[in-house]
């Protein structure tokens, strides 16, 4: 069972949040001893669920976690919105899908780039998209 | 937001330096600035330094790819420099592997790159007179 080691949140409703939520999780993985690679994808996830919570979400939080496991660090982003959300998650979760104009690369991409990822999403309340990265895991 | 990247004249070429985390606003601004600055100078090449940027992700990757083809539908040609390895690695993951989008490592490379380019299509000119 991992531990939380730190945690605390912070609002992302504009661009300028998404920059800073970009240079947090930087700092963060930074701390962790994440490789440059590790950092970098870490960071290129959080931006496109950040732009998503703007965009499609109205404007949300994120909320960050750093991990402890008996034998790893990690660090698990949670962005929440109170926005429409999804209807079908399946077809949302398809390469090329978009609705905002994009390329519709940001959820899958992003499920590419971390070790875990968790999409829920609720009709009219909104949606909650968790991403976990460990320190040194492929 | 006034933030805008400056768009430098050197000859022919049109030189953009990336110096700052771009949000989303900034990098359509760029788009713009750019495309008018490349009708106005009847610039002929756009050298686009990315060396400051830590991260790509879908949006400024699609900016970078927009650029590159309307600098060519403006008859210009778009080198991208100084692409992190780490920020590749991440992009082709991301599934971004910006097809079309002419790069080089840095700068001198770049600018050797678009310099061939022009004198190859003044031969081709010459050549069709021919």
């Amino acid at each position: 069972m991992s531990s939380v080691v730190k945690a605390d949140a912070i609002p992302v409703r504009t661009e300028q949040d998404v920059v800073l939520a970009r240079q947090a999780v930087r700092r963060m993985t930074q701390e962790l001893g994440f490789s440059l690679v590790d950092q970098t994808k870490m960071v290129t996830a959080a931006s496109e669920l950040a732009r998503n919570t703007v965009i499609h979400g109205l404007g949300g939080r994120m909320h960050w976690e750093v991990l402890q496991d008996w034998n790893r660090k990690g660090l698990r982003l949670r962005f929440q919105d109170e926005g429409p959300g999804i209807a079908d998650l399946s077809l949302a979760m398809t390469d090329g899908w978009t609705t905002g104009g994009g390329l519709g690369m940001g959820l899958t991409g992003s499920k590419r780039l971390v070790n875990d990822f968790e999409i829920e999403s609720v009709p009219g309340q909104g949606t909650r998209v968790t991403i976990t990265r460990w320190k040194g895991v492929a | 937001m006034a933030e805008r990247i400056p768009i430098l004249k050197m000859g022919e070429f049109l030189l953009v330096t990336i110096q700052v985390d771009l949000h989303d606003q900034m990098a359509m601004q760029l788009q713009e600035d750019l495309t008018s600055a490349i009708e106005r100078t009847s610039a002929k090449g756009v050298l686009l330094d990315i060396s400051a940027l830590e991260m790509v992700d879908s949006f400024i990757g699609r900016m970078i790819a927009n650029i590159s083809s309307i600098s060519g539908i403006l008859d210009a040609r778009t080198v991208v420099v100084g692409m992190r390895p780490q920020v590749a690695i991440t992009l082709v993951e991301l599934g971004l592997s910006l097809p079309g989008v002419e790069t080089a490592l840095d700068v001198d490379r770049g600018m050797d790159r678009l310099r061939a380019a022009i004198e190859g299509g003044r031969l081709d000119v010459v050549g069709c007179q021919g």
